[in-house]
């Protein structure tokens, strides 16, 4: 029997990771592979925390989720595709028309 | 040491790994495949939850949809460059170091000092049959806006992936 921890724990640490791949690499798609996973751990505290009560609900919280990351994967790659198409690079680093 | 633990370890292992390969491999098609890992992994641990039925639209929609629309993002704007290595591909990483490990120790300090109110793992029952009762019934309205959101997704990402200077000629 493993306790509600172990499954927040991973939670914590996918979300980490996550968080890490965000801030460090100058890839646009990787950035949003990065986004994929935090929205991942945090379906998966959803799910732990719907099994360990007893309660459908939050897995119906985890579906409209995972509906809405599907319109965010395909709105961000098609922005990617459009600054891919202007700058003829998806280094973040270049995409710096609106900074100071 | 019970079945399921070792099952929730092993699983457990697989996803943290395949998530650092995904974050810290140069190679972008490396990072996509390893991000499939992680996904898979990510639904072994639902199975063990019992939501078989949101395993399943995870491997369907992340696994079969959103990763290969990746990969198709990957192949489009692939480019040569000159060296790849890990100071070439990353950007700030002592601040990023920094902010992350607090957030991990927040996260983690929170997570295990509190007392959840929670009960034990149920017995296994089929959710398919209860979610589908609650979509059709109660959370009808937000099926029905996701339905929509999805439509405007895709008609979004049409306008945006599409060249629009190009003017389209006249067929007849």
């Amino acid at each position: 029997m493993i306790e509600i921890d172990w499954y927040l724990a991973l939670s914590a640490v996918l979300f980490t990771i996550g968080l890490v791949g965000v801030l460090i690499r100058r890839n646009a798609i990787v950035i949003f592979m990065c986004v994929e996973l935090m929205l991942n751990a945090v379906n998966l505290t959803l799910i732990s925390f719907s099994s360990y009560h007893g309660d459908v609900t939050g897995q119906i919280l985890v579906f409209f989720s995972l509906a809405v990351a599907a319109a965010e994967a395909v709105i961000g790659l098609a922005i990617i595709l459009a600054i891919f198409r202007n700058n003829l690079s998806v280094d973040i680093t270049k995409v710096n028309l609106l900074r100071w | 040491m019970e079945f399921t633990a070792i099952l929730f370890y092993v699983f457990a292992i697989l996803t943290i790994g395949s998530a650092s390969i995904m974050v810290f491999s140069k190679n972008i098609v490396h990072s996509a495949f390893a991000l499939m890992f992680t996904l898979i992994g990510v639904a072994a641990i639902y199975v063990l939850l019992y939501a078989d039925f949101l395993a399943a639209t995870q491997l369907l929609v992340y696994v079969g949809g959103i990763l290969i629309l990746i990969l198709f993002g990957v192949m489009l704007t692939s480019q040569e460059s000159a060296k790849l290595n890990f100071k070439t591909v990353t950007v700030n990483v002592v601040p990023a170091s920094i902010l992350s490990v607090t957030a991990l120790v927040l996260l983690t300090y929170v997570f295990t000092t509190t007392q959840w109110a929670s009960r034990n793992l149920e017995t296994p029952q089929e959710t398919v049959e209860i979610l589908g009762t609650m979509l059709m019934s109660d959370y009808l309205l937000p099926f029905i806006i996701a339905g929509v959101l999805l439509l405007i997704a895709i008609i979004g990402s049409i306008l945006m992936a599409t060249r629009l200077n190009s003017k389209p000629t006249e067929s007849n």
